[in-house]
């Protein structure tokens, strides 16, 4: 059973394509970890299933409703912490809390027991009545967090919670998660950082280009990938003739798979082995046409080599490519009211 | 029977509406009001400009000849009515400020998310606020006023004063709310609020009445809506609140009382009418 099914979600701004065709189905009761480079259409549709955006077409489903028509229900099922933390400067912290209590028409005594019971939760008690202004950026997203889950959702969504956060509030937010996740809230996470969805995902799915392209549970995913990942360079400064010339000779090799060019990474290749005795003798078919092993490195699975198998670079790189590309004037512009 | 039950659902049902939209009101305007109490600037600034005016703008032309000034029996006096207004006025086109600042930081975004009542509490929330600060201001105004001699109203005058005022900030609020929405940031709207400002308060029959003006400028004071509101305050200076009395000879004709407030009632409608549908889809 699914709390959020997206269908064929598309939207655009201007020229640029943010969601092309999104299909996402979030399990009643899980945490779903949405992974991808900055400018992979994470945010856009976030804000999409919190009814903030509009898509250009598509079906948006959370908790039974169909988000696009009945949004106020919608809305009262969810708590949205954003990317930007938006707070009011001049408000202390617990005057912040007060006013999303009435926003929520949450009665005074139970948006009283709840403020307290989450200032405790997120050891927020000894700066909470200083004004927001003051508060730095780690306390800032605990109070955003607070303030998401105040009127108890149903379903939480985070939309990259922990960028630019000090450890101990990272853990503290980590910590809350884990235990929502217990207390079978369902949450829906996106991040760029491979260890956090890997640390706190039941399940996710890979968006690139504004569709998924790979989803499932982070074990099985990497488990997918068949073996321990290699990373071979023949030369400092290769080239895609070379590179495509060991990767024809690797290919053939019993006990390796998923060969793939790494352009980013000085035409790397990357590829899959089934034992160590396949590296063993990796440098003696080499020599055999004239290569040699300039560096070779040697980890198990994880998820950056999910995403290169599904996308032919890893997050990093693509990350690098995408901030070029992008216009966050107009991305803003589109997405402010 | 069902048609009863159903009737009492909703009954209930509005009611449950009526108070969450109260819940939402009172909060935002709470919001509004903190902000104000923490940073006074505004409000001290809102009041000591047109008190600067008022001693300095009275002393200068203190030596002006009485027969100019119909009705009144100094320029402090004639002055007073023109600064009542031009305080509620710029109050008024700040409106927009706090709503700018709260799209562009997002934090109408947080408004957004949550399953208010009715969107509309955004909009009535600041026009409550931005209201009773025009009206605050504007008493402070009259209060230096008689301090330094210039009268008192009585209370039907008082009465005609509070009716002209909130007509006209409601009116000028539609207008900065509408243009918070339609700009693109705040340094936009503060350059239009600077813009319109001044221009608009020479241009009407604050400073001088119409006979002094060219004839071109006797024109645009005549359908500036700040001289529909000075008017009728003006007259109430005067201790003789009659609507059917001729308060404007404009160009076009001559406009009494009933009009003035006719005209600033209709553009108030209109300018809710006009800024109805960009609401809707703003805040859709």
């Amino acid at each position: 059973m699914f709390f959020i099914k997206l269908r064929d979600l598309f939207k655009s701004y201007g020229p640029v394509m943010a969601l092309n065709g999104l299909n996402l189905d979030v399990p009643v009761g899980s945490l779903y970890g949405l992974l991808g480079p900055n400018g992979a259409g994470k945010s856009t549709a976030l804000r999409i299933i919190c009814t903030l955006l509009a898509p250009d077409s598509g079906y948006v489903e959370v908790g039974g409703l169909d988000a696009l028509v009945d949004e106020k229900e919608t809305r009262r099922r969810l708590g949205y912490v954003a990317q930007d933390v938006a707070i009011d400067k001049i408000l202390t912290g617990r005057e912040l809390l007060q006013l999303q209590g009435d926003l929520y028409h949450l009665d005074s005594k139970h948006k009283k027991n709840r403020i307290e019971e989450l200032i405790h939760r997120l050891d927020m008690h000894e700066w909470i009545d200083r004004r927001c202004g003051s508060f730095s950026g780690g306390m800032k997203r605990r109070l955003d967090l607070a303030s998401g889950l105040l009127h108890e959702p149903e379903l939480l969504i985070l939309d990259e919670p922990t960028v630019g956060l000090d450890i101990e509030s990272r853990s503290v937010i980590w910590g809350l998660l884990k235990e929502l996740r217990n207390k079978e809230t369902t949450i829906l996470l996106s991040s760029h950082y491979l260890e956090e969805v890997d640390e706190l995902a039941d399940e996710m799915a890979i968006i690139d280009k504004g569709k998924v392209i790979a989803n499932g549970k982070p074990d099985d995913l990497k488990k997918e990938l068949g073996g321990d990942r290699v990373t071979l360079r023949v030369r400092e400064f290769s080239d895609q003739v070379e590179a495509d010339s060991v990767k024809k000779l690797i290919k053939n090799i019993n006990g390796v798979s998923n060969v793939v060019v790494n352009q980013q990474q000085g035409y790397s290749l990357n590829f899959l082995v089934q034992d160590n005795d396949v590296l063993s003798n990796l440098s003696g078919h080499l020599s055999k046409e004239n290569f040699e092993v300039f560096a070779l490195s040697h980890s198990r699975p994880s998820l950056d080599d999910v995403y290169l198998q599904a996308t032919g670079k890893t997050l990093m790189d693509a990350e690098l490519e995408l901030a070029g590309k992008r216009d966050f004037k107009l991305e803003n512009k589109k997405s402010m009211r | 029977m069902i048609t009863t039950h159903q009737s009492i659902n909703k009954d209930k049902q509005s009611g449950n509406n009526l108070n969450e939209m109260f819940q939402e009101i009172s909060a935002l305007t709470w919001r509004l009001f903190i902000q104000l109490i923490r940073r006074p600037s505004t409000l001290v600034a809102g009041i000591l400009q047109p008190l600067i005016w008022l001693l300095l703008f009275a002393a200068l032309f203190s030596n002006a000849p009485i027969d100019f000034l119909p009705g009144s029996s100094s320029y402090g006096e004639f002055l007073g009515a023109g600064l009542i207004v031009f305080t509620a006025f710029s109050g008024a086109l700040n409106a927009g400020l706090p709503l700018m600042f709260d799209r562009e930081f997002g934090f109408l975004n947080r408004l957004l998310v949550a399953p208010l009542s009715s969107r509309s509490s955004i909009v009535i929330s600041s026009v409550i606020y931005i209201t009773t600060i025009s009206l605050l201001q504007s008493f402070a105004i009259m209060l230096t006023s008689a301090s330094l001699g210039y009268g008192w109203p009585s209370m039907a005058g008082f009465l005609l004063i509070a009716v002209t005022l909130l007509l006209l900030v409601f009116a000028i609020t539609a207008l900065s709310l509408g243009l918070a929405f339609v700009l693109p940031g705040h340094i936009e709207l503060i350059a239009i609020i600077f813009i319109a400002n001044l221009p608009v308060l020479f241009a009407s029959t604050a400073l001088a009445p119409i006979s002094f003006m060219p004839e071109w400028l006797g024109w645009i004071a005549s359908i500036n809506p700040l001289t529909f509101a000075i008017e009728p305050i003006r007259m109430a200076y005067h201790n003789t609140v009659d609507l059917r009395l001729v308060l404007i000879s404009a160009p076009y004709g001559e406009v009494n009382g009933y009009s003035c407030l006719a005209i600033l009632f209709i553009l108030t409608v209109g300018l809710f009418f006009l800024i109805r549908p960009l609401l809707n889809r703003k805040l859709a």
